[in-house]
């Protein structure tokens, strides 16, 4: 294999890497958004979910067991979001960012006695023959178990939420609460469960940071990974095939920076850790103005409290 | 007799008080409980992890609000949380979610550090050196903040994750300076620019304990209430903010008034990390933030927007971020103890906000109409 070629193959597979946290985050946050409520708590729900799950992991060693502390970490952080912005109705943007300070606040405090700290952590599961097929097997079939759960948790979803009667209801209350509630369905306790597993999917992407990806707990380790997959959502349209296809965009572009730093070039590094986050404003760029969200399908009570109240 | 729930017409001014003041001790409270379970986790029994936090509390109260040393140096950390909080209210008023003083504040930092050490070289005029310093660091952070707002005007981007995108770019723009081509060669390889000339640092009082930063900070917050209530400035954001549509109809230009509360907002937040060069560090240096640009967001939210409001929360968030430090040091807490609060006090005060626009009331039996 030549230069150029190794070089490419280790970018993309780091490409799928850095792009799976990112993935579980956008594919939770589709699941909250879809029903109607904005959630910005991401990062702090990505980071409640790294320590808890890192904790549960060195201390147990049990990584299923880590993976479900966080994803109930994640929860309840979601749950919290919930009694805010719907049963309360505060406004959903400082609901959520004091949900990433809460979160940010309470992964520093638990994972103090846990700096430079060694856990148990994912290995590498080659996939029997698929590993073996060149160029693409070092790619996509020579990774940890989450990677895989990822990628099937794509498909599954784009089935559940435009093929299912579940599915039909979730989108139902987000567009349209009023004519959900009229024909009988419980507005409050689907926006409630469908911020419950948002949270609690996005945390196992925190999850993936700490037992995967870095293999550590390190203080606020999402470094923004939160509020990129909050622009990823928009540049997704709530589509979880566009959710893989901007994750692992956005994977590549920090793969890519890394690598380069490795292979050594003129580029301060610096200015390539800047890379994801420039993108994210070029993404945001494109994907904004009003009518824009309208034709790819915001749901159209999107931020907005549900108050049977109000109704006219 | 009944006791119903129903929903306040307009919320009684004293409230609007009450709500804060009582948030803020529910947010300790609520803290004191969970720094309690942490000390259980590390001391092993409820006595031993009780007793912890009662005297860490003490810590936390007395030193930066009761002690002279303490003191100075809540004063000296108030200063740049005060100027980004003034900045972020600016703009909040009119519903502009800049969270992006974070990097504003680096920004003039950046920007101050460029024009003391290297574009003013030699002037030796300290009056004239500062102005220019600070004019250069409002003017970085305004720029900054420009991006966000051009955006936000001609393609309706939603500034909140732009803002806060920028802020790691700023933050990694530092890092580049100081790690690279500004390094003081004689800092023993502290990632830190060389010291500020003399003239470029602001004078100080009580014993060179205190610069004159807070000054100037009380002196924005008074001009900013000025525009405020005083002017047409004032009033039109009012209505920006309320009802983009009826101000379009009453004839304001929206974008215009979008594009100068970001930049004014971005200015205010810059000048603060000018300030806070000129005034505290003296020299440029990774990571001289600890957040500042975050805890102004909840500042901005307790002052309810209202400068002279955010003077004195500014005040008692500069003694927490100083107590903070102090358990840092002698009860090995994280830095990130100020965040949970943070969190802790803006939830109970967007739901102590919710529950006090609901009242009590009792009927009456009687009252009740009856069919004889």
């Amino acid at each position: 294999m030549n230069d150029a070629l190794s070089f490419i193959v280790a970018t993309l597979h780091a490409t799928v890497r850095a792009g799976t946290p990112l993935l579980f985050a956008v594919l939770g946050t589709i699941f909250t958004e879809r029903s109607g409520i904005m959630n910005l708590g991401l990062e702090g729900i990505m980071l409640i979910g790294a320590i808890g799950g890192f904790v549960v992991s060195y201390n147990t060693s049990n990584l299923l067991l880590a993976i479900l502390v966080a994803m109930i970490a994640g929860a309840i952080l979601g749950l919290v979001h919930a009694f805010f912005t719907v049963t309360l109705k505060i406004n959903q943007i400082v609901s959520g960012l004091a949900i990433t300070m809460l979160g940010s606040g309470i992964s520093g405090l638990w994972g103090k006695d846990y700096i430079g700290v060694v856990a148990e952590r994912f290995e590498t599961i080659s996939i029997p023959l698929l590993s073996d097929i060149p160029v693409i097997g070092r790619i996509l079939f020579q990774h940890d178990l989450l990677v895989y759960i990822s990628l099937l948790a794509v498909p599954l979803m784009w089935f559940f939420i435009y093929k299912t009667r579940g599915g039909m209801t979730l989108r139902a209350v987000g567009e349209a609460p009023e004519a959900a509630d009229a024909r009988g369905i419980n507005v409050f306790f689907i926006r409630y469960l469908y911020t419950i597993i948002g949270g609690s999917i996005t945390a196992i992407g925190g999850a993936y940071l700490s037992l995967a990806y870095n293999s550590m707990w390190i203080e606020n380790m999402t470094a923004g990974r939160g509020w990129i997959a909050i622009a990823l959502v928009l540049f997704a349209t709530w589509d979880p095939y566009k959710a893989l296809l901007g994750a692992y965009l956005f994977g590549g572009i920090t793969a890519l920076g890394l690598r380069m730093q490795a292979v050594g070039t003129h580029i301060p590094p610096d200015f390539l850790k800047m890379l994801p986050y420039l993108l994210t404003i070029v993404v945001l760029f494109f994907t904004s103005t009003d009518t824009l969200k309208r034709k790819v399908g915001a749901p159209a009570t999107l931020g907005v409290p549900y108050s049977r109240e109000d109704r006219t | 007799m009944k006791i119903k729930i129903e929903k306040r017409l307009n919320t009684p001014r004293y409230l609007s008080l009450v709500v804060p003041v009582v948030s803020i001790f529910a947010a300790l409270l609520i803290m004191f409980v969970i720094l309690t379970i942490f000390f259980m986790g590390r001391i092993g029994s409820f006595q031993g992890a009780f007793s912890e936090t009662v005297s860490a509390y003490k810590e936390l109260i007395t030193w930066p609000f009761f002690n002279q040393y303490g003191l100075y140096s809540t004063i000296s950390k108030m200063v740049p949380l005060a100027f980004v909080a003034l900045g972020l209210s600016f703009a909040y008023k009119m519903k502009i979610w800049n969270i992006g003083g974070e990097g504003q504040l680096y920004m003039g930092a950046l920007a101050a550090t460029w024009a003391a050490l290297f574009v003013f070289r030699g002037i030796t005029s300290p009056i004239l050196l500062i102005t220019l310093v600070a004019i250069f660091s409002a003017i970085a952070g305004a720029l900054w903040a420009l991006i966000p707002a051009l955006m936000k005007a001609y393609a309706k981007t939603d500034e909140i994750v732009v803002t806060l995108m920028l802020n790691y770019v700023a933050i990694f723009w530092v890092d580049y300076l100081v790690y690279g081509p500004w390094r003081d060669p004689k800092g023993f390889g502290f990632p830190g620019t060389a010291a500020f000339p003399e003239p470029a640092m602001l004078p100080t009082f009580f014993d060179g304990n205190v610069h004159i930063g807070i000054f100037i900070a009380i002196a924005f917050a008074i001009l900013l209430q000025y525009i405020d209530v005083k002017t047409q400035w004032g009033f039109n954001s009012r209505i920006v903010g309320d009802n983009k549509k009826a101000a379009t109809y009453s004839g304001i230009k929206v974008k215009k008034y979008t594009i100068i509360s970001l930049v004014v907002s971005g200015a205010i937040a810059g000048l603060g990390g000018g300030v806070q060069m000129m005034g505290m560090q003296h020299r440029l240096m990774h990571g001289f933030s600890p957040g500042y640009g975050y805890t102004a967001i909840i500042i901005a939210w307790l002052a309810k927007l209202n400068p002279i409001a955010v003077i004195f929360v500014s005040f008692l968030f500069g003694g927490l971020l100083v107590g903070n430090d102090q358990l840092q040091m002698f009860y090995k807490l994280p830095i990130s103890l100020i965040s949970i609060f943070q969190g802790l006090v803006l939830f109970c005060l967007l739901g102590g906000e919710a529950i006090a626009a609901y009242r009590l009331k009792i009927e009456k039996a009687e009252e009740v109409p009856a069919n004889e």
